[in-house]
């Protein structure tokens, strides 16, 4: 394959990443975003999600899509539930401490992860992609599935936006993120707010989890690396806000997904992770910095 | 006191142009304003005149947008705030700003011990006479081994005003020092800052006209971020000026 | 705290006695136990570094992996491919985390609060992924086994190998001897009262006077030589430099252990360490998933026991405990 062709390719497995990867840190950026909660567990949602997927994909016998699709709707289901049941028990009982909870989610992390070992194994298991078309380009050809993931993490992204800004729920998240007390003497339930956006990141990294799991596999692993490139994605995008986190997501998507095609994945991983580092040391304002409002 | 009059004497603290803004908000505009050694002064003003401000800004809390500050002659605008400290500028917090986990005694002893430190080593025979000093000066002695978080509210303003003495300052800022005091405590206080003043230069933060009209020997006024006028206790009094920004309402802060 | 800051006879008389009880335990454990006391005396100064920052200096970090790593490898490489003696390997795995503290500290100590924990965390996997990358030198997850040869050292008449069960359990008890009467002499003196203060109230510590940063960064030093002490004798002890080591576990667990033992007592860390060491040995025994108890652990501290064990036997009866 010519360059030309072969930097297409790349650029559209970098757009499959970052369609998922703004998903994911969509979810990450709502909740730091309107509770200043940085949840370390984040990635084990998006694992579980993956996980869930499984379960209910081959629970279904004949065709893969009928699956999928019970998957896609029972998997975030499920995944915001066990964020709630956190949020619930453990996250409001520590009044959002900041310290205090960061180490709360470590600990939500653990339980997750080794819950899935136990439940499910240590094996990378494949799920079936729903359909099975290939879109025939003139240089190659691609995987009708993977475009379909594009575009459905478009609209959902899409959908949430809609939701932020033109809906009552979203006006409420959004009055509650910018000035907590003033909210509460409105009359706004502070509280179910902050459940329910938890629950929602939660959900949003479950169904970037099911819409990539065809193409990865599922492995109670895999939370990893959503979680940290979700962190490089919204220090850098800017929390909370939905544009600054889809841009980051496909600077960091597209590059990543070239870079490790030319170097070493370590390498780029490091190279990233020390990137965001300095950023965040030189550049705290308006990321992480004093936020008592 | 005979500073006031003499111009060859180097001022305590001198300000030239000093402004702050915050993004559109002039907090500080272009304040001159000088401080001679042995004064009391009383800075006051309507709400939002910019006092904390200013003050935040000669003890270094904060950094200014331009102007500059001189302690003692010497130009102290980009020195850090615990520089300011060491110099001799000890502020005391508008909002109570003590080691609430720490018993009175340990609060305290970090005052002596900064300056210990400065001076050599800390012999702790050194800092509990230190301490003692302090607490005995406010009439804290016999709390000392009390936890400052479960002292009243009016003692722990004098505790922040007996860690503020321990440094043994030049300069000592008190940042409305009597607000939530009873009548009884205010007239100890007033008592406390006369007997301070023998050594130290006062610079104080007052809403309570009373408490102004009896320590100072100067005033400040500041309004909007300016300095609206300075003078007397009885100059002030009678301006015509600062009865309209202020003093008009009949109310006495 | 409170009055002299010296440090009285109990608190001695406590401190001694705990190592007389362990020194003991030499010639009293079972082999299997001193062996895994001598691994928990070792990872217990790990805990020592990690609490000097988090307790008493308030500054949580979560990246404190890189330190040990840096001490673990800062003595293993030199000992693995430049046939180093192990005093002088050891002397380099301190000094290598001592200068990465520096760096390190001089950088992410211009955050605070929930951006310190990420920046902190952020070059700790840095250093994970470096440990991977140059496998020439690390062979990566692998990693490098030092032969029994490695880590002899010669005497005129006599040599001390270190796989010696005896003779490890010394040193490490050693090693936590002298860190242990460090940090206690340290946190007795007028610089354990500022970075405690720090703690409590830096605003109000840097209008008394106090270079807020420099103590901070001292400390995050001190921490660092500590951490890497740790690491350097891990590895020359026990005979194994990896990359697992460095990875973000090894930055959790001194957390879990301080915690648990009391953060801000001298001696928590180590009943922390060898409380979570034996139920996790205990659990591994049962189930794969034994890491789970790390998250149990963790929130069942927060939530309910953030003091942790000396934690609350110093509120609740014990109030001179250091």
């Amino acid at each position: 394959m010519a360059f030309g062709p072969y930097l297409l390719l790349a650029t559209l497995e970098g757009l499959v990443t970052a369609a998922v990867l703004a998903l994911t840190a969509l979810g990450l950026s709502l909740v730091f975003g309107v509770m200043r909660v940085v949840n370390v567990a984040h990635g084990e949602f998006f694992m579980l999600g993956a996980v869930l997927a499984w379960g209910v994909s081959t629970a279904f016998a004949g065709h893969p899509s009928i699956g999928f699709a019970a998957a896609l709707l029972v998997a975030p289901l499920v995944v915001g539930g066990v964020a709630l049941l956190s949020e619930r028990l453990v996250l409001r009982r520590l009044g959002y401490e900041p310290e205090a909870t960061i180490v709360a989610t470590i600990g939500l992390l653990y339980i997750v992860q080794q819950l899935a070992l136990s439940f499910y194994g240590a094996d990378a298991r494949p799920v079936q992609a729903p359909f099975n078309i290939r879109i025939q380009l003139p240089w190659f050809g691609y995987s009708g599935y993977k475009l379909f993931v594009i575009v459905a993490a478009i609209m959902l992204m899409i959908a949430t936006w809609f939701v932020l800004t033109r809906t009552k729920a979203g006006l409420v998240m959004r009055a509650t993120q910018y000035d907590r007390e003033t909210a509460q003497a409105f009359g706004i339930p502070v509280d179910r707010v902050y459940a329910g956006v938890f629950a929602l990141g939660a959900m949003l990294a479950a169904i970037a989890a099911v819409l990539i799991v065809p193409i990865q596999q599922a492995h109670y692993l895999m939370g990893r690396d959503p979680l940290l490139l979700s962190f490089i994605v919204v220090i850098i995008g800017g929390l909370g806000s939905l544009r600054g986190t889809v841009i980051a997501a496909l600077l960091i998507g597209l590059s990543d997904g070239i870079i490790s095609v030319f170097f070493s994945p370590t390498l780029a991983k490091m190279l990233a992770t020390a990137l965001v580092a300095m950023v965040l040391v030189f550049r705290p304002q308006g990321l992480f910095g004093t936020v008592a409002r | 006191m005979a500073a006031l009059t003499a111009p060859a004497i180097v001022p305590l603290i001198e300000t030239r142009g000093l402004s702050r803004h915050f993004g559109g908000l002039k907090a500080v505009e272009r304040v001159d304003f000088r401080l001679e050694r042995g004064e009391i002064r009383a800075i006051i003003g309507p709400n939002g005149a910019g006092k904390t401000t200013f003050v935040s800004l000669v003890c270094g809390r904060i950094a200014p947008s331009s102007g500059s500050i001189l302690f003692e002659g010497r130009d102290i605008t980009a020195m850090p705030a615990h520089r300011r400290v060491l110099e001799g500028i000890a502020y005391t917090f508008q909002i109570t700003s003590i080691f609430p986990r720490l018993t009175v005694f340990d609060n305290v002893a970090l005052s002596v011990q900064r300056r210990l430190l400065a001076a050599g080593r800390v012999a702790s025979q050194a800092l509990e006479t230190g301490v003692a000093e302090a607490l005995e000066r406010v009439g804290l002695a016999d709390r000392a081994t009390m936890l400052a978080g479960s002292l009243s509210y009016g003692h722990q303003r004098l505790l922040e005003v007996a860690m503020g003495l321990a440094l043994q300052p030049r300069l000592l800022i008190l940042d409305e020092p009597t607000q939530g005091l009873s009548d009884g405590e205010i007239e100890t206080f007033i008592a406390l800052v006369r007997e301070i003043a023998r050594e130290a230069t006062v610079l104080l933060i007052e809403h309570n006209m009373q408490v102004v009209m009896e320590l100072a020997q100067k005033i400040t006024v500041m309004s909007f971020g300016e300095v609206l006028a300075e003078g007397t206790p009885e100059e002030i009094r009678a301006s015509a000026a600062v009865q309209d920004a202020y003093l008009g309402t009949g109310s006495d802060g | 705290m409170s009055g002299g800051a010296r440090i009285d006879g109990r608190t001695l008389a406590l401190h001694l006695g705990v190592i007389a009880l362990l020194l003991a335990a030499n010639w009293l454990l079972p082999e299997y136990h001193r062996g895994v006391f001598a691994r928990v005396l070792v990872l217990a100064v790990f805990a020592m570094g990690y609490n000097l920052l988090f307790g008493y200096t308030g500054l949580l970090s979560l990246g404190h992996a890189m330190f040990f790593a840096a001490g673990l490898y800062g003595a293993g490489l030199p000992v693995y491919h430049l046939g180093w003696g192990v005093p002088l390997s050891f002397v380099a795995g301190i000094a290598a985390g001592g200068v990465l503290a520096l760096a390190i500290g001089l950088l992410a100590l211009r955050t605070t609060g929930v951006a310190f924990m990420i920046v902190t965390m952020m070059f700790a996997q840095v250093g994970y992924l470096t440990t991977l990358y140059f496998t020439t030198w690390t062979r990566g997850e692998e990693g490098l086994v030092l032969t029994p040869q490695m880590r002899s050292i010669a005497f005129t008449d006599t040599t001390l190998t270190l796989t010696d069960p005896s003779l490890r359990y010394l040193i490490a008890l050693a090693l936590f001897s002298v860190v242990l009467f460090l940090t206690l002499r340290l946190v007795r003196s007028p610089f354990g009262r500022t970075l405690v203060a720090i703690r409590e109230n830096e605003e109000r510590m840097r209008m008394l006077g106090y270079d807020v940063f420099r103590a901070k960064l001292t400390a995050v030093v001190l921490s660092g030589l500590f951490c890497a002490s740790a690491g350097a004798a891990y590895g020359l002890l026990f005979g194994y430099v990896g990359s697992g080591f460095a990875s973000i576990q090894y930055s959790i667990l001194p957390l879990l252990w301080v915690l648990a033992g009391g953060a801000a007592t001298t001696l928590g860390p180590l009943v922390g360490t060898l409380f979570m060491f034996y139920v996790i040995d205990y659990t591994s025994g049962i189930t794969t998933a034994y890491l789970m108890l790390v998250g149990v652990a963790l929130i069942l501290l927060i939530l309910f026991f953030p003091r942790g064990i000396l934690g609350t036997v110093r509120e609740r009866w014990l109030k001179w405990l250091p």
